[in-house]
C-alpha cells in the first residue's frame, strides 16, 4: 500500500483493459466470499442457514448469535462462550508482543551497530530459528515449561510465544538498523553517550514505524496461533483460536452455524481491525520476512 | 614531542594489515591533511584518532596522554562527519549542546555555549529548526557547531565538504580556513581532494595503500613530490610523467625525449646529481604550467628550454587554456595563458621551465632529482 | 601514563554491554530452539511413548515410520498438496500483479482486498471454508435451493478429493501475498529498460515473457522459499476445515506428528517425524538463509 503507482511504459488496448479489470474483480469477489459468508450468516437465525440460504442477506436480522457465542455458548464442557478465551489471548499477547518487540530492537541495535565476531551467524541462526517445524520443539518444550512450574498457564504462552518470536523481531530491527547510519552512532560516542543513551536518544525516536511493523506482526501472529496453544494451554488458559476450534468441532447437540461464524469473527476481529488501520505496516512486515529487508 | 602523536601505529582486521606503521607528530594550532585516493587509509587514521577504531599497535597521544583504549568521549576532541550526522530527532541547539549534555555541563552553561557558537557560525535563526529542514551548508555549520562547543584539544573533519555542490564547497572551505586562523585550533582533516588538502593545510600527509607516501607543507608536496604516487595525486592536471634518458652535455645533464615524430629533443636539468645516471632511462616530472609559450615562460627561472612540437588538441577554459601534445610517446598537457596563439596541428615552440622539473627512478618510482 | 588503563573501567565496560544485552536472547535461543531441536532428535533415536524414556533404539522408530500406511499417505498427501499450493499461489499471485500493475483504477481498493485472508487465523479460514464448501447446507445445498438440483459438489466430504479443498483455502489465503511480493518486484523494475525494450519493438507478450519475468527471479525465489516453508507447517487449516478426514484423507506431516505424539502415545515416532520436517524445511531454508545474508554484507 506504500508502493507507489509508477509511470509504467506498458500501454494496453480497451478490450485488454476490460478483460483485465473483469478477472481483477472476480478475484476480489473470490477473497471476498468467506468474509461475506461469515457476516450475513452470523446475523441470521439458524434455520435460514439450514434451509439452503447460505449465500442470502438475512431475512431476519438478529445478534443473537453473537450474544450466544461472546457469552453462552458451550466450549468444551462449560457454558461459557468465548468471551474467557478472548481475554485469555489478550493476557498472552500483550506481555508476548512487549517482551519480543523489546528484545529485537535491543538485538537489532546490537547486532547492526555494535558488531563482533560471528555476529552474522548468531543473526543466522536466530533467524533460521524462525522457520522451523514447531512440532520439533513441542516435546522438550512441555517438559520445560512443566519443570518452570508454568505448565498450562498464559505466561507460559507468553514466554514460547517470545522465545519463537525474537527472530522476527529482531530481524526486521536489525534490517532498519543496518540503513540507519552509523556516523550518528560515532558522533553520540564522540558527545559522550553510553550504549543505552545512544539507544534511547538517537534511535528509539526514529524507530516508530520499524516498532509499529514488528508489534503488528507480532501481535498478528500470536493472536492466530493454533498450535502452541492446543499444545501447551490448560483449559481454563487456552487461547481465542483454541476455544472456537473447539466450539466448531464440538460433535454433540445441533450444529449452530451461525454462531460458529460469529465465532470466528470474533476470533478475527483484532487482527482484522489492526489490518484495516495498520495495513501498510503489516504487509512491510511479511515482506520483510520474505524478500530483501 | 607534539602536541597530537601518531608513533609507529599500524591498524589490521584480521591478518589484513589496512595501516602500516605510521609516524606523524602534529604540533599544536597546525592543519594536518590527511589526503588520498579511496581506500588509502586515511579515515582509518582519523577513526583511531577518534578512538573509533582500535589501535592495533602503535600508540596515539594527544598533549603526551597515551590515548590508547581511552573512550572517544575522554580523548576532548570533536570530530565533523562526512554526512555531518546531525541527530534528526533534535533540533539544532539539542544537536549543539547534546555532547555538553552528556559531560555533564549544567544547561545554564550548555545554553552560553550554544548562542556563542551560534553567533559565531551565524545559525543563530536555525536553533529551534529540526535538521531536515536546512540546506547542505546550514547543516555542515551546524556539524561545525557540535564541535566548537566542546572546545576540543583537536577537531577532526571527515571528508566534511563532499557532500556539498561546487560553489559551496569553496565558500565552505574559506571558511574553515578562516575559523582556524581566528581560534588557532589544532586540525587533522581527511579529503580526497588534493585541492582542498593545498589550500588548507599547513601541513598534508599524503597516503596510499595504507602507507604514508609524504608528509610535507603543501610546497614541498607540490614541488618536491617524494614519488610518482604524490606527484601525480597532487596538482590538476596532474604533473606529466615523461620517460626519458639521460645524457650528458657540457657536464651538464639533460633529459633525452622523443618529440611526436620521433625526433629527439634535449632538456637540460638544472641539478648535476644526475649524472650517476648517465645513458639510463629516467621518467621527467613536469608540470603542464611550467609548459609554457616563450612569452609566457617565468621571467625569474633561470633554466628555460625550448622545444617544438606539434599540438594535438587545445582545450580553452576561460582563465588558461590547455594545449595538448605527445612526449616520449605520452600525452602531455600544457598550461597556457588564455591569450596565447594555439591551434590544434600547428608545430609550437613551447618553453620549459627546467628548474622546477623532477626525475624519478623508473623501477622504484621514487624522486631521485631534486 | 599507567592510569590510564584503569580509569577507562567504563571504556571496557561500554564494550562489554552490547554482549550481555545480546546474551538473553542467545541464552534462549540456544536452549529453547538448538537445544531442544537436539533433544527432540535424540527422543527419536528412544523408546519414549507417552512420556520421555531414554532407552535407545537407534533407527527402529525411522524404519517403523517408514512401515506405517498412515504416514505414507500423509506424504503424498504433502505432495499434491505443496505441489499445487506453490504452483497455483505462484500462478495467481504473478497473474494478479501483472494486472494490478497496468495503472488500474482502484488499485489502492483491491490490493487490501487480496491481502487480508493473510491477517487471519487459518482456524477462522478453517471454519468459514468448511461450513461453506459442506454439502449439507454450503454450496452445493444453495445450488439446489436455487434451482440447480442436480449441482453436486462435495469434495470435502469425498476422500478423492478432499486435499483440494484445503489446498482451495489455503491458496485463498496466502495467494494475495504472494501477489504482494510479485508487485514489489514489478515496481522495482527499471521503466526505462521497458521503455528502451519497447523501441526496440518488443510486443507487451514479449516484453514480459523476455523482460520482465526472467528479472523477477529473486521474487520467485522468495515465493518459492516460503510457500514450500508454510505448506509443511501446514497444520491449524487442516485441524479447522478437515481434521485431518474423511478417514486419512487430509493428513499431513504436521498433523501426524501431532497424533502420534500427544494422543496415540508413540512419541519416538512422533519425534522421527519431526526430525524428517525439519530436515525438509532446513534443506530449503539454509542455502536461501544463506544467500541472503552474504548478500547483504
Amino acid at each position: 500500500m506504500s508502493v507507489a503507482s509508477q509511470d509504467t511504459a506498458i500501454r494496453t488496448g480497451r478490450v485488454t483493459r476490460t478483460l483485465i479489470y473483469v478477472v481483477l474483480i472476480l478475484f476480489a469477489l473470490f477473497y471476498m466470499l468467506p468474509l461475506y459468508v461469515m457476516v450475513v450468516n452470523s446475523v441470521k437465525p439458524l434455520s435460514e442457514i439450514t434451509g439452503g440460504g447460505m449465500m442470502n442477506l438475512p431475512r431476519e436480522f438478529t445478534l443473537e448469535p453473537w450474544f450466544k457465542a461472546w457469552s453462552s455458548a458451550q466450549i468444551g464442557v462449560e457454558p461459557t462462550g468465548l468471551s474467557p478465551y478472548f481475554w485469555n489471548s489478550i493476557k498472552m499477547v500483550v506481555p508476548a508482543v512487549a517482551i519480543s518487540t523489546v528484545l529485537g530492537a535491543l538485538n537489532g541495535y546490537v547486532l547492526t551497530k555494535w558488531r563482533f565476531k560471528y555476529d552474522t551467524i548468531i543473526f543466522g541462526l536466530m533467524l533460521f530459528a524462525c522457520f522451523i517445524p514447531f512440532q520439533i520443539v513441542l516435546i522438550p518444550m512441555a517438559r520445560m515449561l512443566g519443570l518452570m512450574g508454568l505448565a498450562g498457564t498464559t505466561w507460559g504462552l507468553a514466554l514460547v510465544h517470545v522465545v519463537y518470536g525474537i527472530g522476527f523481531t529482531t530481524l526486521y530491527f536489525r534490517n532498519y538498523y543496518a540503513v540507519f547510519p552509523t556516523e550518528l552512532i560515532r558522533a553520540a560516542q564522540i558527545d559522550g553517550a553510553g550504549f543505552f543513551q545512544i539507544f534511547w536518544r538517537i534511535l528509539l525516536p526514529s524507530s516508530g514505524p520499524i516498532a509499529v511493523v514488528s508489534i503488528i506482526w507480532q501481535f498478528t501472529n500470536i493472536w492466530n496461533d493454533f498450535l502452541f496453544g492446543a499444545s501447551f494451554a490448560g483449559a481454563d488458559s487456552q487461547p481465542m483460536t483454541v476455544a472456537l476450534n473447539n466450539l466448531v468441532q464440538a460433535s454433540h447437540g445441533v450444529k449452530e452455524y451461525n454462531v460458529h461464524f460469529a465465532g470466528a469473527i470474533l476470533a478475527a476481529m483484532p487482527t482484522l481491525l489492526v489490518y484495516i488501520v495498520a495495513g501498510r505496516y503489516f504487509v512491510r512486515g511479511l515482506m520483510a520476512g520474505s524478500v530483501k529487508g | 614531542m607534539g602536541f597530537l602523536d601518531i608513533d609507529n601505529t599500524t591498524k589490521a582486521y584480521g591478518s589484513v594489515e589496512v595501516l602500516h606503521n605510521v609516524d606523524i607528530s602534529v604540533q599544536e594550532g597546525e592543519f594536518l591533511v590527511l589526503v588520498g585516493p579511496s581506500g588509502c587509509g586515511k579515515s582509518t587514521l582519523l577513526n583511531m584518532i577518534a578512538g573509533l577504531e582500535e589501535i592495533t599497535s602503535g600508540e596515539i597521544r594527544i598533549k603526551d596522554q597515551i590515548m590508547n583504549g581511552v573512550h572517544p568521549s575522554k580523548r576532548n576532541i570533536a570530530m565533523v562527519f562526512q554526512s555531518y550526522a546531525l541527530y534528526p530527532n533534535m533540533t539544532v541547539g539539542q544537536n549543539i549542546t547534546f555532547g555538553l549534555e552528556m559531560h555533564g555541563t549544567p544547561k545554564p552553561e550548555r545554553e552560553k555555549a550554544m548562542h556563542e557558537v551560534a553567533k559565531l557560525l551565524q545559525i543563530e535563526q536555525l536553533l529551534d529548526r529540526k535538521p531536515g529542514q536546512l540546506s547542505g551548508g546550514q547543516r555542515q555549520r551546524v556539524a561545525m557547531g557540535r564541535a566548537l562547543v566542546r572546545n576540543p584539544d583537536v577537531f577532526l573533519f571527515d571528508e566534511p565538504l563532499s557532500n556539498l555542490d561546487a560553489k559551496l564547497r569553496v565558500d565552505m572551505r574559506t571558511e574553515i580556513k578562516k575559523l582556524h586562523q581566528n581560534l588557532g585550533t589544532t586540525i587533522v582533516y581527511v579529503t580526497h581532494d588534493q585541492i582542498e588538502a593545498m589550500t588548507l593545510s599547513t601541513r598534508i600527509a599524503v597516503m596510499n595503500g595504507g602507507y604514508v607516501q609524504q608528509l610535507g607543507t603543501p610546497q614541498e608536496i607540490y614541488d618536491s613530490p617524494a614519488n610518482i604516487f604524490v606527484a601525480t595525486f597532487m596538482g590538476s592536471p596532474a604533473m606529466n610523467v615523461i620517460p626519458a634518458t639521460v645524457r650528458m652535455q657540457n657536464g651538464v645533464p639533460q633529459a633525452e625525449i622523443s618529440l611526436h615524430d620521433d625526433s629527439k629533443s634535449l632538456l637540460p636539468f638544472s641539478q648535476a646529481n644526475l649524472a650517476a645516471w648517465k645513458g639510463k632511462d629516467i621518467l621527467l616530472g613536469i608540470r603542464p604550467e611550467t609548459i609554457t609559450d616563450i612569452d609566457g615562460a617565468d621571467r625569474k627561472s633561470s633554466n628555460i628550454a625550448q622545444m617544438t612540437n606539434r599540438i594535438v588538441v587545445t582545450e580553452p577554459a576561460g582563465s588558461d587554456t590547455f594545449v595538448s601534445m605527445q612526449l616520449g610517446g605520452k600525452d602531455v598537457i600544457a598550461r597556457m595563458r588564455s591569450d596565447a596563439e594555439v591551434r590544434a596541428g600547428q608545430d609550437f615552440e613551447f618553453a620549459v621551465n627546467m628548474e622546477k622539473a623532477v626525475a624519478f627512478d623508473p623501477q622504484s618510482e621514487d624522486r631521485i632529482a631534486p | 601514563m599507567a592510569h590510564t588503563a584503569d580509569a577507562d573501567f567504563k571504556t571496557r565496560l561500554q564494550n562489554w554491554i552490547p554482549k550481555l544485552v545480546l546474551s538473553p536472547s542467545i541464552a534462549m535461543m540456544l536452549v529453547f530452539v538448538y537445544g531442544f531441536i537436539l533433544f527432540s532428535v535424540y527422543l527419536s533415536f528412544t523408546d519414549s511413548r507417552l512420556l520421555p524414556s531414554y532407552g535407545w533404539v537407534g533407527l527402529e522408530n525411522y524404519s517403523k515410520l517408514w512401515r506405517l500406511s498412515h504416514w505414507e499417505v500423509s506424504l503424498k498427501n504433502m505432495g499434491i498438496f505443496a505441489g499445487l499450493y506453490i504452483v497455483i499461489c505462484t500462478s495467481i499471485g504473478l497473474g494478479l500483479a501483472i494486472f494490478l500493475d497496468q495503472k488500474i483504477r482502484g488499485e489502492g481498493l483491491l490490493r487490501p482486498i487480496y491481502l487480508y485472508p493473510m491477517a487471519l487465523s487459518f482456524i477462522v479460514t478453517g471454519t468459514a471454508w468448511k461450513w461453506f464448501l459442506d454439502p449439507g447446507i454450503g454450496l452445493e445445498n444453495v445450488m439446489h435451493t436455487w434451482g440447480w438440483e442436480s449441482f453436486e459438489f462435495n469434495w470435502i466430504k469425498d476422500r478423492n478429493f478432499a486435499i483440494y479443498t484445503v489446498v482451495l483455502a489455503a491458496v485463498w489465503q496466502t495467494s494475495g501475498f504472494v501477489m504482494a511480493m510479485f508487485l514489489a518486484g514489478l515496481r522495482g523494475i527499471d521503466n526505462e529498460i521497458l521503455k528502451a525494450a519497447q523501441m526496440d519493438g518488443a510486443s507487451n507478450w514479449n516484453l514480459y515473457r523476455r523482460i520482465i519475468i526472467p528479472q523477477l527471479r529473486p521474487a520467485f525465489l522468495s515465493a518459492f522459499v516460503i510457500l514450500s516453508h508454510l505448506a509443511i507447517k501446514t497444520f491449524d487449516l487442516v485441524i479447522a476445515l478437515t481434521g485431518g478426514g474423511p478417514g486419512r484423507a487430509t493428513e499431513l506431516p504436521a498433523t501426524f506428528m501431532y497424533s502420534y505424539t500427544f494422543t496415540r502415545n508413540q512419541m519416538g515416532i512422533g519425534a522421527a517425524s519431526a526430525t524428517i520436517m525439519l530436515m525438509t524445511i532446513a534443506a530449503i531454508m539454509i542455502p536461501y538463509l544463506y544467500s541472503e545474508l552474504r548478500e547483504k554484507r
